[in-house]
């Protein structure tokens, strides 16, 4: 989850609040390969659920997300994730990150 | 140092040319093409398209070449991979590096082939003489064989 910034709130008391206000992540998704034929798209924005804390959340939440994302992502062990272009394992956490791109494992030489 | 992605073909003896000029202590190059086959698992192939990961490939790429300069004693190093469709016989990737002496070469060489092949993120799909496309499964020898390097 993210907090974005801390708010201070005066109220008409006159008391000090500190209030946290966690706002919404949102994030681009790419999809490459025969994930990205899957899922019949190449990329989107996307709102992330605060649930979804890790790489490997983030897989698992993708098969919720419809029938032809559920066939995309039915073999978790078959997808790859990269955040922000960097290579991360299923347990990294997404944090501030703002492009996931999911993909096979690389055929490319 | 430097990498290319491009879907046009490459001019070896120009690119070694390029690499080398001027440098007298350099004295081996070693380079690695790669080509497209006529065939996969048996059976004629008709085309090959590689897809890729524009800005990712690139700072992956360079990665690559950043730990090569860091294991060996390099004097210049080149990548350069086609993406797009490619026929049978067309190349895929040309790897050059150079050195004082062969050693370095060689290894780098390999060394780059091995991590590009497991890190960098490309692509291919086959498609046959009949015009299905089938993804290319990533091979276990190819994660063996950028094992190897993590030891030394």
């Amino acid at each position: 989850m993210t907090i974005s910034k801390l708010e201070f709130v005066t109220r008409s008391s006159g008391e000090l609040m500190q209030e946290t206000k966690v706002t919404a992540r949102e994030v681009t998704l790419r999809y490459f390969a025969w994930v990205r034929e899957k899922a019949g798209m190449g990329q989107e924005r996307v709102t992330l659920p605060p649930h979804v804390e890790t790489a490997a959340d983030l897989i698992h939440w993708m098969q919720t997300r419809g029938p032809a994302f559920a066939a995309a992502f039915a073999e978790p062990g078959a997808i790859r994730v990269a955040l922000d272009r960097v290579h991360v394992k299923p347990d990294t956490k997404i944090g501030t990150t703002r492009e996931i791109a999911f993909f096979p494992p690389v055929t490319g030489g | 140092m430097s990498v290319r992605v491009q879907e046009t073909d490459f001019d070896v003896s120009g690119e070694i040319a390029k690499l080398t000029a001027g440098d007298p202590g350099i004295g081996a190059v070693a380079t690695f093409i790669g080509k497209v086959r006529g065939e996969a698992e048996g059976q004629p192939l008709a085309s090959m398209t590689l897809e890729h990961y524009p800005g990712m490939t690139e700072a992956e790429l360079e990665a690559i070449e950043a730990e090569a300069r860091q294991r060996f004693q390099l004097a210049g190093s080149l990548i350069i991979h086609r993406v797009g469709t490619l026929l049978p016989t067309d190349n895929i990737v040309l790897v050059i590096t150079a050195a004082a002496h062969r050693g370095d070469a060689f290894a780098a060489c390999e060394f780059l082939m091995d991590y590009l092949k497991t890190r960098a993120p490309f692509w291919k799909k086959e498609a046959g003489s009949d015009g299905a496309g089938r993804w290319v499964d990533a091979r276990d020898g190819d994660d063996t064989a950028a094992k190897r390097w993590h030891s030394k």
